[in-house]
């Protein structure tokens, strides 16, 4: 692999300093004059129908200047809330979760807007809820949503056999013979294995900002994955052009897939527009945990056939994902490219629904849906290595996909590095040794991601000190500043210090897709390349006439071009940009990139957990965990390793204590001690082992990094768990009771 | 559930002095409430669980911060000292290892660095880590009004879940705990699924003292936190223990007699069966731990 002198390098955050000093500027900063508070009405119910609703008590309150339901959105006037994705639906007849708005309030001061909330009045007719996603799907239970189709949301479909149903949405792929597969299978394995719906556990509650000016723009500060599908999202909400919104980027407290959704940002430009003023909205934690959409629970079935020597010839799967009371975010979307995509397997069918509940809406988190297939794919895995009495590793390696094997999705895998992660894993466990203690155990599982690819521009500005400006539009939520700043470093052979990468508005910035799907170091950096490009051959050219020489012939080092290394016609690149905005100049140098969906370069992580189990009161420690990931090439490798330690800790929550408790629907647990998630305290140092097989489609070999090491936790710790105490846990969280009483039926039988 | 909201407007007062302070309480009428570390108070507030038309913040009253501690007097911690600093105070970690342990696991370490010790039993949740310890110490709250002081029975102070034997215009001024006894030795250990920051779904505390002639048990408490509406003596499994020389099958018996004697609830936190088998199983590892550090089983 080519060394480079910047990429690679291990670099702190550029946005660290400010962040850490408390001087970054957050959605909830935003101060403006004449500010008003806005409040969101919050349903108590289930299910039920609004039978009145009357805020004139809430109106006649003193500094109360707007309130807004329903009936004021001017984006549900042509077409269907359903139609509006993630944003928060102001309750119109119905209510289908407890927790959704039904009206908000915008007053002079946050007291006032709590006291008009509570003015309010709305008379519910309580219906009863479905609440688990089997009983939603059986055809005879009553549609949550009378006009909505699977597939078809919202528009009935021309088949006239078609009726509303509560699975939103459904996928099936079959690909060979199912049946003959499973005749050639020496061991059947079939299992089911459920989990809770998750929170995200981003530091930063959502908070917005919005004003209108005198022009009628609205101007709207909020933390969001992507400014500029905010800003459509906005612009449909409230039925303007998009040229009538402007995002302005502000730092974002975590997002994990959680921030796409706009909680608030579209109430609180309403209110603006309303009201003709400013107006700051932010979630209490309880709000943002009850409300702002977790990750989906899921019941999955998976039947699974192996030769006796571990080959595997069948497996079918069926994922159900409970999509809460709207169904605009589908789970099954990702399931395509997503379940059993790793393995060569002849034969297998993949069913997964995304079915309605009255119960909170959900939305994407890290690698959506699949840390729930492979919690039950890995577990499945882990049962089949133990009957053939194989090591779970060599299973693993020998039904390993490789290049040019076709995915479930029909897609040929290109370049890959599944069988060297593994490979790498076996190498670091066999260094390690074997577990000694009585009551520990060791669990592995793999974790895939495909990886989504998409578009983003990026302008490059080179100043007259030499020093360059990067413009994009990009959501910082991992590093990806100071990933491309060392891009551009690389590319002109100047210091990191002297790169400043600025994230313009949508107004000013290049257009950039939102920061999700492992993509945007991915995708982005080939956009600041090609800029980086366009301003090098510009800067080639103006160096080129200034020596009276072949453009082709410079090279840049250290800030410099350089003519076949000739000394004597060598030029820095701030002189030429000074000359260049001179009178008699040729103009600035401007550079621009811009990049459309590459093929994407999918990834597997390979977790490896021990643990120790207290077998008295069934409570799991985690003694050491290590991760190998192929991420093709780490731009900053501090910043992968991050990511996979958070990952891992997110999976290591998800999987021994996080989890919505319901009663009746309702989210019981709405705190930060009761939605437990880990402390420092809870998770080892985690081991970072970054494997480097280049991909063939992103610059420096580049690949997805961010989701890859969530997706297999869930599963290394259940496997972990039942290497220390012979019990297989097939729900989660695997909670200290549900491991005591896996150990009490054991003792029975 | 919970519903987080702004608190309403409120008077602030902090006084100076305990006489101060009674005055205020004795005028002020019952929806006063007193600030000390304020890590319950405030987030109650929040809450909108109480809305105090007063706060009166008595840290700065002198009589509240004693921290003092001799042989005969035993220990002194006023109402307002932090749990930081008995966690660092060198009589109790000397004398008190139980009350040690337990204040250094109430909620987080920022958390100790406000909340005292007179909170966390004023706040009286059954789940309070100081509570079992205390019980087991024999402590008392020396609580004051502007007619006199008083002293109440820690066995008698708690009465149900947010509730005390503290009467109206009365302020909690100090725990007292008498010097343990020579040959005496106790701890506290809790069940939480997560490490810190959590709130014990079962609490145990357990204090032996040796009669060193005949190696048999002089006395003998157990005391239990999240298995009844307040912290509690597990009185059955106590005088079962007492008078006898402990083997692996009495601290079995003994045990089984809390595990019993327990009254648990399910909710968010575990089942009432498990709870009952975590008091099983911390009443047995409690009560080890103190018979070896007595030298009465290895």
């Amino acid at each position: 692999m080519a060394k480079y002198s910047v990429v690679g390098k291990r670099v702190p955050r550029i946005d660290a300093l400010n962040k850490v000093t408390g001087t970054a500027v957050y959605s909830g900063d935003v101060i403006l004059p004449d500010m008003l508070y806005g409040k969101v009405l919050r349903n108590p119910h289930t299910h039920a129908i609004i039978q009145r609703l009357d805020v004139t008590k809430a109106q006649a309150l003193e500094g109360v200047k707007a309130v807004i339901t329903a009936s004021d959105v001017p984006g549900y006037q042509s077409r269907s809330p359903l139609l509006l994705a993630e944003m928060p639906h102001l309750a119109q007849e119905k209510v289908t979760y407890a927790g959704q708005p039904v009206a908000v309030v915008a007053a002079t001061s946050i007291e006032i807007a709590e006291k008009a909330v509570d003015l309010i009045e709305v008379e519910y007719e309580e219906l009863p809820p479905i609440l688990d996603v089997l009983e939603s799907m059986k055809p005879e239970t009553p549609p949550i949503y009378p006009d909505l189709y699977t597939n078809f949301i919202a528009s009935p479909p021309s088949d006239e056999d078609s009726t509303p149903s509560n699975i939103a949405y459904h996928m099936v792929i079959n690909r060979g013979d199912l049946e003959a597969g499973f005749k050639e299978a020496d061991l059947i394995l079939e299992n089911t294995f459920r989990t809770q719906p998750v929170h995200h556990g981003y530091l930063e509650p959502f908070a917005a900002v919005a004003s209108v000016d005198m022009g009628g723009k609205v101007i709207v500060w909020t933390q969001s994955q992507g400014v500029f599908t905010a800003r459509q999202m906005i612009a449909a909400f409230l039925d303007l052009p998009a040229s009538r919104v402007n995002l302005v980027p502000v730092e974002i407290g975590g997002a994990f897939g959680g921030k796409s959704f706009l909680a608030l940002a579209p109430l609180c430009a309403l209110l603006a527009l309303k009201t003709g003023r400013p107006v700051r909205m932010e979630m209490s934690r309880d709000e943002v945990i009850k409300a702002a959409r977790p990750a989906p629970g899921s019941v999955t079935t998976i039947k699974m056939g192996v030769t006796k020597e571990g080959y595997i010839t069948a497996a079918s799967i069926s994922l159900i994902y409970d999509a809460g009371g709207f169904p605009e975010m589908s789970h099954t979307m990702f399931a395509r490219g997503n379940t059993l995509s790793h393995y060569k397997i002849p034969n297998l069918k993949i069913e997964a629904f995304d079915v309605l509940t009255n119960k909170v809406p959900v939305t994407y988190y890290r690698a959506p849906g699949t840390p729930q297939n492979h919690f039950a794919v890995e577990s499945q895995m882990d049962l089949i290595a133990r009957v053939l009495d194989m090591d779970p590793l060599q299973l693993r390696i020998q039904n390993i996909a490789v290049e040019g094997d076709t995915a479930p999705s029909g897609e040929i895998l290109p370049k890959v590095g599944y069988k060297e992660t593994l490979e790498r894993m076996a190498e670091y466990l066999k260094e390690k040794g074997s577990l000694q203690g009585d009551d520990q155990g060791r669990g592995v599982a793999c974790g895939f991601w495909h990886g989504a690819t998409v578009t983003f521009g990026a302008y490059v500005h080179i100043n007259i000190d030499g020093s360059v400006t990067l413009v994009v539009g990009v959501t910082d939520v991992s590093g990806s500043r100071t990933s491309i700043a060392q891009i551009v470093a690389e590319e002109f052979g100047i210091p990191m210090e002297s790169v400043s990468v600025v994230v313009g508005d949508t107004d000013t910035a290049p257009w950039a897709s939102p920061s999700v799907g492992s993509q945007t170091i991915y995708s982005l950096s080939q956009a600041v390349y090609r800029a980086c490009q366009d301003a090098k051959e510009q800067l080639r050219h103006l160096a080129a006439a200034r020596f009276e020489v072949e453009a082709s012939g410079f090279e840049f080092a250290n800030g410099r071009l350089i003519f076949q290394g000739d000394a004597e016609k060598s030029i820095a690149i701030g002189s030429l940009a000074r000359y260049s905005i001179s009178f008699r100049g040729a103009g600035p140098v401007v550079g621009r990139g811009s990049i459309g969906g590459l093929p994407p370069a999918p990834s597997v992580a390979v977790h490896a957990a021990d643990v120790e189990i207290d077998k008295e009161t069934g409570k799991v420690k985690v003694l050491s965990y290590a991760v190998a990931q192929d991420v093709g090439l780490a731009v900053n490798p501090l910043s992968v390793e991050g990511q996979i330690q958070g990952a891992v800790t997110q999976g290591i929550g998800w999987a021994l204590m996080e989890g919505y408790q319901f009663d009746q629907g309702k989210v019981q647990n709405d705190t930060l001690l009761d939605y437990r998630m880990p402390t420092a305290t809870d998770v080892p140092m985690i081991d970072a082992l970054l494997v480097e097989v280049g991909s063939d489609s992103g610059i420096y070999g580049i690949r997805h990094v961010g989701e890859p090491p969530i997706v297999g936790a869930l599963a290394a710790i259940a496997n972990a768990i039942q290497s220390a105490t012979g019990v297989r846990i097939k729900e989660l969280p695997m909670t200290p009771e549900a491991i005591l009483n896996g150990l009490k039926e054991q003792n029975k039988s | 559930m919970t519903s987080i909201r702004s608190i309403d407007r409120f008077e602030y007062r902090a006084p100076g002095s305990l006489d101060e302070t009674l005055d205020i309480l004795k005028t002020s009428g019952t929806d006063a409430k007193v600030l000390a570390g304020g890590t319950d108070l405030i987030l109650q507030m929040k809450q909108g669980l109480i809305r105090p038309s007063l706060v009166v913040d008595v840290k700065k009253v002198p009589e509240l911060n004693r921290l003092e501690w001799d042989e005969v007097g035993g220990l002194h911690v006023g109402a307002v000292v932090p749990l930081n600093k008995l966690a660092t105070f060198p009589a109790i970690l000397e004398r008190y290892n139980i009350l040690a342990q337990a204040c250094s696991v109430i909620g987080s370490a920022q958390v100790r660095n406000r909340g005292t010790m007179a909170g966390n039993i004023c706040n009286a949740a059954p789940s309070a880590d100081s509570a079992p310890a205390l019980l087991c110490l024999g402590a008392g709250a020396v609580v004051a009004s502007s007619n006199g002081a008083r002293s109440i029975d820690l066995n008698d102070f708690f009465v149900a879940p947010g509730e005390t034997a503290i009467g109206d215009g009365e302020l909690m001024v100090e725990i007292e705990v008498p010097t343990p006894p020579p040959h005496s030795a106790g701890c506290y250990i809790r069940h939480t699924t997560r490490e810190e920051m959590d709130i014990a779904v079962v609490g145990v505390a357990s204090f032996l003292t040796l009669s060193p002639q005949d190696k048999t048990l002089k006395e003998a408490r157990i005391a239990l936190g999240a298995v009844a509406p307040t912290p509690v003596r597990a009185h059955g499994a106590e005088a079962f223990l007492t008078g006898k020389s402990v083997t692996p099958d009495i601290i079995e018996e003994v045990a089984e007699k809390a595990a019993a004697e327990a009254n648990p609830i399910s909710d968010l936190r575990g089942s009432a069966e498990y709870r009952r088998e975590l008091v099983r199983v911390l009443v047995r590892r409690t009560l080890r731990e103190s018979c070896s550090e007595l030298g009465l089983i290895e």
